[in-house]
């Protein structure tokens, strides 16, 4: 199956069909970013390497976005067809937590600690077809 | 030895919509007036400090004021830019490079939530295009995750709201001057849970300046100068969870605003409890929960016992954004910091009415906080 066409390509990476998130890890002091940079805040040092983040992640806090944003935002809703979504910080098995889209948007449903895995959600269309970015959904099994 | 510094002038132009004004305008009107109060003219200002975030070049306020060829810096740090213009009045004081020094902000926003750009903070497009770059969504997101550490819930979300406009009611030049019931601030429009519509200031129009001069030589211009016991600022560290942030370390650092409320602790030779009277960045009720504690105020959890035995009411141990704050003034960036002083100012000199704190208050503190990770503490004493 190809894969869905993304908004930014490098900040994710396939094994098979299960997307991975791409940050980089400081080759000094070992502390991991995402998106990647091209420089280490905590130590100042300035050489870098790719690193695969994984795919897994705790729910370590949430908001429902509840209205629509202004640009650069380019969902391409209208006030009409809004929706809120979700958004959380994700934190991944190397401590870092990443803010991220959340597939669900119901508080009843959304608790700090629950499993989550990465997919990959469309959040606007083009002529082309359907963008699509990441977010965390509920994940299948522990 | 250090120079002390006073304030001896203060102005503001009140905070809300004025559809005539320009923020330049508004600014200037404000200027006027500090200048009045200090009884001194533009033309005897040695050094200005100044800054708008969407109303133009704050030195664009010499057009108005009079070309007199004096150094004007424009400040441009968010939400902390009025505290960065005066700390750098101060210091410019105290390093003797002026006699009397302007820290002035105005500003003018359009309606709705902000719109930051990402590359004009250093991000990268798609986290503005994406949906995740929204002030909002941080300060629901760093309160979700307090509220759970600390065990605060939404009681104490509501009551930081309530006392806002209870205490903007009582002040003339509020923007918001309209009670309102825990009921309908609890079941207001959720914006972005556990934030709703009640608990987020929004951006306004407005403007605020202060003139300040060498303390020793202060009274000569003002009955009753307020000494700037100190006036800091701080950045964020690495690991400090900050808006606009597409992540967060593994490891948690103290904001910028733990660091920068230490260092003014120090530098005045004073503690928390010596405070009489205090304004806290209240962007949103639970940014004001946090920062309680952030600032030395309370041990963290300790907020929603506070709140709801009043003791940071007018009358209460610990009043807070006795003006009403952000929530009932509304937030014109460049003048939001410099608005927290002169509430402090005017309680300092018994001048506040009927929001007055009893008690003769001797010490006062503000403190802002800024994107994308800048804090301003100034402490105050009569
Ligand atoms: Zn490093």
């Amino acid at each position: 199956m190809p894969h869905p066409v993304l908004a930014r390509p490098d900040l994710i990476r396939f094994e098979g069909d299960t997307p991975h998130l791409v940050g980089s890890r400081c080759d000094e002091c070992g502390e991991v970013y995402f998106p990647a940079t091209d420089s280490c805040t905590r130590c100042t040092a300035t050489r870098m390497s790719p690193h695969d983040l994984g795919h897994r992640g705790t729910l370590w806090s949430w908001t429902i976005q509840g209205f629509l944003p202004k640009a650069p935002y380019n969902g391409g809703e209208t006030a009409e067809t809004f929706q809120p979504y979700g958004v959380g910080y994700v934190e991944l098995g190397s401590g870092i937590k990443v803010e991220s889209r959340l597939t669900v948007a119901d508080e009843a449903k959304l608790q700090i600690g629950m499993p989550l895995e990465l997919t990959l959600i469309p959040y606007r269309r083009t002529d082309d077809g359907e963008v699509h970015t990441f977010a965390f959904r509920p994940a299948a099994s522990a | 030895m250090t120079q002390d510094v006073a304030i001896i002038g203060i102005g503001l132009h009140p905070f809300g919509r004025h559809d005539t004004l320009t923020g330049r305008a508004q600014g200037a009107i404000a200027l006027r007036a500090a200048l009045k109060d200090a009884g001194i003219g533009w033309d005897r200002i040695g050094i200005a400090y100044g800054g708008s975030h969407d109303a133009g070049n704050a030195d664009a306020l010499c057009n108005d004021l009079g070309l007199t060829g004096l150094p004007f810096v424009n400040v441009a740090n968010g939400c902390a830019t009025g505290g960065s213009a005066l700390a750098s009045a101060v210091a410019a004081i105290r390093s003797g490079s002026a006699e009397f020094a302007v820290a002035v902000g105005f500003d003018k926003h359009p309606r709705g939530a902000f719109n930051p750009h990402p590359r004009d903070w250093g991000l990268p497009d798609w986290y503005g295009e994406t949906g995740l770059m929204l002030t909002t969504q941080f300060f629901a997101l760093k309160t979700r995750r307090y509220m759970h550490d600390h065990g605060i819930t939404e009681d104490a979300l509501v009551r930081v709201a309530q006392r806002a406009f209870r205490n903007g009611a009582l002040n003339p030049q509020a923007w918001r001057r309209r009670e309102m019931s825990y009921g309908e601030i609890a079941e207001s429009m959720p914006v972005n849970l556990p934030l709703r519509q009640y608990m987020f200031c929004n951006p306004a129009e407005g403007g605020a300046a202060v003139v300040l001069c060498p303390a020793e030589v202060a009274k000569r211009y003002h009955a009753k100068p307020i000494i700037v016991k100190a006036a800091v600022v701080r950045t964020r560290h690495h690991g400090s969870f900050e808006v606009f942030s597409p992540a967060l370390a593994a490891q948690q650092a103290p904001a910028p605003t733990v660091t920068a409320s230490r260092a003014a602790f120090e530098q005045a030779g004073v503690a928390p409890r010596d405070i009489d009277v205090l304004q806290l960045q209240d962007t949103d009720s639970g940014s004001e929960v946090i920062h309680m504690a952030e600032n030395g105020f309370c041990e963290h959890g300790e907020q929603e016992r506070l709140l709801r035995d009043g003791e940071t009411e007018i009358g209460g141990r610990l009043p807070i954004n006795t003006d009403g704050g952000c929530l009932a003034n509304g937030e014109p960036i460049g003048a939001s910091g410099l608005r927290q002083v002169i509430e402090i100012c005017t309680q300092l000199r018994q001048e506040a009415g009927a929001r007055q704190v009893p008690g003769n208050p001797r010490l006062g503190y503000t403190h802002v906080y800024g994107a994308p990770g800048v804090s301003g503490v100034t402490i105050l004493q009569r």
